[in-house]
């Protein structure tokens, strides 16, 4: 017994008597699931996706995901063009976009003629005198303009810039194609998927944690402890779901990856905590969870050592519903505009920049975006599918009449 | 009915069938190993085997219900009926014939019952579809039938739901469907299992009254032998998918040839005699198959100078049921029953379902608060202690419930169940002690050490209840109370059960509180019955007693439903 021997570390072993390591739910549960050849092709693919996630977020792949490798917007073609060779950074598909270098840091307002937009304006004020941007700060008329400092600073910021890497080398074209920045599209979308895949994760645990524990004390203790936990339940799912995002997203005050993960594990627990308290409710009146109590056991030890263990495929199956349901719902979210910040990469986010693109004829952000995230909830759906019928309860043991 | 006349044009011929269960891609079960038996006109056949003997099997069979996607019927079988084989029949064919020409009245009428219509729209539903019959016509034949199966007031009761019937009133209603139809085979698996020992006395009775009524043979599925005696021509014994033996019914009682079936005969406990240990099956499949001879009778009753364990005063126990907005309806489940246990005693408990007996049980176990009264050990009072106090009370007082497949934990091993009562109350030092323990009390319930690493899906029910009991031994009580725990056993295994419950009882010097509605096995255990009706006490007194001259009209009646078995002239060996 692995607790007994942790409570009592300088006791002798017990006995063994040689056994056959009897299966117990779980692996009978594997057998069942390796028989299944959809839901291991599908538990390959999510395995593939979730160990993706973890290279990249130790920084193994993806990591100069950031780096402007590209021309801007290089179409995909797997014939490499080295830069030399390469037309001068025309721009494929006329796009109006100004050739200079981009913006030191890839979220910044993309700017590379800097204009004080206000110069005009503060030029007339002054009396028709023609404008002279440099010296606009202040002038006898007391007419300020309000930009100056800042636009000192953006000049002094492009100074920097252009004397650092700018000068390096750019492709024409890149194997999955680039975006407005000329980023690899390939290395965006890994990086994007460890954001997703994160989040999609985490906040499923979140709200699993969370369901479980108030499911299990509702179901559990029944009387007013389940009133009080189901009249917050009910309050809780009044509200409409994206207004609740709305509302979790103010009081947290800041728009990151933890927020996303939060906003969506706290709103998304009720489902889990209906369903994990009706099992508690059925199972605490069965007879082993009564034979536990009249040897004395005690609350928490029939709560989760008895009961636990037999709900704990329902939650398994929970969580990876949840899991699906949160990726599509992280990259809904980032779609439109409440999601991961603009430094972030989701597939949220690279699918928002992809509207714009796709009036541009730019369709490759598009689908490496839509092509790894199908690919994924796909996967995950059919391993979900295949894991509840190989935890089906049904063949637990055969009952006979 | 005689055997000769029997082979001339059986209403149903069943040759060789095979019935093959696919469990996964390599491994099959074969659940009927090649049966052949008649179903003669007329007549009452039974199929009488233990769980896994393939009668039910054998049954579904002849109604062609058996799930195609997991079962391989051999095609070499037959079951020949009006010249025809229904294996193989088509599926429009075969639904035809059911409903119509043979019909099936399962085990469960709670659940076989559809609870969102009235019993009339049901019974007008099979009208409509087998016989055509629309409207005023069918409600009225609807009456009739409710009238011929004796439901009260049929024209009223045509209206009420399934869940305003009692039990016995539902299986009435589910033989009504069955011979709506005028069917030619009624099939009747297990009918009276879940049924209180009166009203299966009805039921039976009702079956045999409408046999002979409407001339039409009846397929009687049960495990009990007894139940058999009473009203079947032909018995049929199964085991293991395979017939035993087969014969009329005095043949197959007065001089059994198969050991098997003399063993099923020999190890139910009997209501008159009491041996000291009961026979079970593997001493008739072992040596000369004659049994055990000669064992020695066991006197029970209670003797002047028992010493009292456990004395009850005055238990009550109230449930509370929410009526309008403010008021609440007390339901007295037990009323004013006081009694006491003697140690080393065995105090049996019977009554019909909803007499309290149960409910009894789990208030002392405290399982239930006791709404009144007291329950003295060593003076102490019980029910009123704290719980912590309770703690030091709880190990000497255990309980082992009906079900052995739900009482144990299924995802704990036989070791983790054996050694937990053990941390929890602190008994043995150290996991090694106490895995010692849990070894030494396995052997003592009958099962290997190597059980210890098993989890409970890989035991058989009886063996199951032996874990249930070792659990509670862990604990070294003073008192064992059994709820109904021997009566979701086969006979053979109950045999074995009861057995080891009284070895334990010599040996620890037990006192049990034996609940069971089964009057023969609580005759058989119990030095001292108790009768109980409506949550109250009808009757209390020393075991042979009560049997023989039992005192209160309720006793009387309970003691008449017992299924007699076969009594021709009441000769016994």
């Amino acid at each position: 017994m692995p607790i007994d021997t942790a409570l009592n570390p300088s006791a002798a072993p017990p006995r063994e008597i040689p056994h056959a390591v009897s299966p117990g739910l779980w692996t009978l549960a594997w057998r069942r699931l390796k028989t299944d050849s959809v839901a291991m092709v599908s538990l390959a693919i999510v395995a593939a996706f979730i160990l993706l996630m973890i290279v990249s977020g130790l920084g193994l792949v993806a990591k100069d995901w950031a780096k402007e490798v590209g021309i801007n917007y290089a179409p995909p073609s797997w014939i490499t063009l080295g830069a030399t060779d390469a037309p001068p950074p025309a721009l494929p598909g006329g796009a109006a976009e100004p050739s200079v270098p981009a913006g030191p840091t890839p979220g910044s307002a993309f700017n590379s003629t800097v204009v004080d937009p206000l110069a005009d304006v503060i030029a007339e004020l002054k009396g028709g005198k023609p404008a002279d941007a440099g010296a606009a700060g202040a002038d006898d008329n007391k007419v300020v303009d309000p930009l100056a400092d800042v636009m000192k600073d953006i000049r002094s910021d492009q100074a920097g810039a252009k004397a650092g890497p700018a000068a390096e080398e750019r492709r024409a074209t890149l194997p999955f194609g680039g975006d407005k920045w000329g980023r690899d599209i390939i290395a965006k979308t890994i990086k994007g998927s460890e954001t997703s895949i994160f989040v999609g994760l985490a906040s499923a645990l979140v709200a699993v944690f969370i369901g479980t524990v108030l499911g299990a004390f509702a179901g559990y203790y029944g009387r007013w402890v389940d009133d009080v936990l189901n009249w917050f339940y009910s309050v809780f799912s009044s509200i409409p779901y994206l207004l609740l995002i709305l509302a979790v997203a103010a009081v947290l005050q800041q728009k990151g990856t933890f927020t996303i993960v939060l906003i969506l594990g706290l709103t998304g627990w009720s489902g889990v905590f209906r369903l994990i308290r009706a099992e508690y409710l059925k199972h605490k009146g069965r007879e082993y969870v009564m034979a536990a109590d009249a040897l004395g056991a005690s609350h928490s030890r029939k709560m989760f050592l008895h009961i636990f263990p037999n709900v704990s495929h329902v939650v398994l199956v929970q969580l990876s519903i949840l899991t699906v349901g949160f990726i599509k719902a992280e990259v809904i979210l980032s779609f439109l505009g409440f999601g991961v910040p603009v430094d972030v990469v989701s597939w949220g986010s690279m699918l928002n920049e992809a509207q714009n693109e796709l009036i541009l004829g730019k369709w490759w952000q598009l689908v490496a975006a839509t092509i790894a995230m199908a690919t994924l909830v796909t996967a995950f759906s059919l391993f979900t599918d295949a894991l509840r019928d190989a935890l089906d309860p049904k063949l637990k043991g055969r009952t006979s009449h | 009915m005689d055997a000769s006349d029997i082979a001339i044009d059986p209403l149903v011929r069943i040759r060789d069938l095979r019935v093959t269960f696919r469990i996964d891609k390599h491994n099959s079960f074969e659940a009927v190993k090649g049966i052949s038996f008649d179903i003669p006109k007329n007549a009452t056949i039974a199929l009488v085997g233990e769980s896994g003997s393939g009668k039910s099997v054998t049954s579904l069979a002849i109604l062609g219900l058996l799930p195609p996607e997991n079962t391989i019927i051999d095609p070499k079988s037959q079951i020949i009926y009006g010249g025809r084989n229904i294996v193989g029949m088509p599926g429009s064919e075969l639904r035809a014939l059911r409903g119509a020409d043979i019909s099936m009245i399962f085990q469960e009428p709670m659940t076989s019952l559809n609870p969102v219509f009235t019993v009339g729209f049901q019974l007008e539903e099979v009208l409509r579809l087998h016989m055509g019959l629309s409207g005023a016509a069918a409600r009225k034949r609807s009456i009739a039938l409710l009238q011929e199966v004796g439901i009260p007031e049929p024209e009223r009761s045509v209206d009420k739901f399934p869940s305003q019937m009692s039990g016995g009133q539902q299986q009435r209603v589910m033989i009504a469907m069955a011979i709506a139809c005028e069917p030619k085979l009624l099939i009747a698996d297990e009918p009276t299992t879940a049924l209180d020992v009166t009203i299966q006395k009805q039921i039976l009775d009702l079956i045999a009254a409408l046999q002979k009524k409407h001339q039409m043979s009846v397929l009687f599925i049960t495990h009990d032998l007894a139940v058999v005696g009473e009203i079947a021509d032909r018995v049929v014994v199964m085991r293991n998918g395979e017939i035993r033996e087969q014969g009329p019914a005095r043949q197959v009682f007065e001089n059994p040839q198969d050991t098997y079936t003399k063993a099923l005969l020999k190890c139910r406990p009997q209501i008159d005699r009491r041996p000291a240990r009961l026979p079970v099956i593997d001493d008739f499949m072992t040596g000369d198959g004659r049994g055990p001879t000669d064992i020695p009778e066991r006197a029970r009753g209670l003797n002047p100078g028992d010493k009292t364990v456990l004395e009850v005063k005055n238990l009550g126990k109230s449930f509370f049921s929410r009526e309008g907005i403010f008021g609440k309806r007390e339901f007295k489940a037990v009323k004013d029953v006081s009694f006491t246990l003697a140690k080393g005693k065995t105090l049996g408990l019977v009554g019909e379902s909803g007499s309290g007996k149960t409910t009894v049980g789990l208030t002392l176990m405290r399982l239930h608060e006791a709404t009144t009264g007291e329950a003295l050990f060593d003076g102490r009072d019980i029910l009123a202690m704290s719980p912590r106090e309770f703690m030091q009370y709880k190990r000497r007082i255990q309980i082992i419930f009906q079900n052995p497949y739900a009482s144990l934990n299924p995802r704990f091993i036989v070791g983790q169940i054996l050694t937990e009562p053990m941390q929890i109350h602190g008994i043995g030092n150290n996991a090694q002690e106490r895995t010692e323990l849990a070894f030494e009390l396995l052997n003592k319930v009958g099962l290997p050490e190597v059980s210890f690493y098993k989890y409970p899906h890989e035991f058989s029910g009886g063996q199951r209840q032996r874990i249930a009991i070792a659990r509670c031994l862990t604990l070294k009580p003073d008192i064992l109370i059994c709820d109904e725990s021997v009566s979701a056993l086969d006979v053979s295994v109950q045999a074995q059960v009861l057995n080891l419950l009284q070895d334990l009882q010599a040996e620890y010097a037990l006192s049990y509180i034996f609940i069971s509605h089964d009057l023969a096995v609580v005759k058989y255990i119990s030095d001292q019955v108790m009768v109980m009706n409506e949550g109250e006490i009808v009757e209390i007194a020393n075991s042979d007693e009560i049997y023989r001259n039992p005192r209160e009209p309720y006793t009387k009646r309970l003691l008449a439903s017992i299924p007699k078995g076969w009594h021709p002239g009441q000769v016994r060996a």
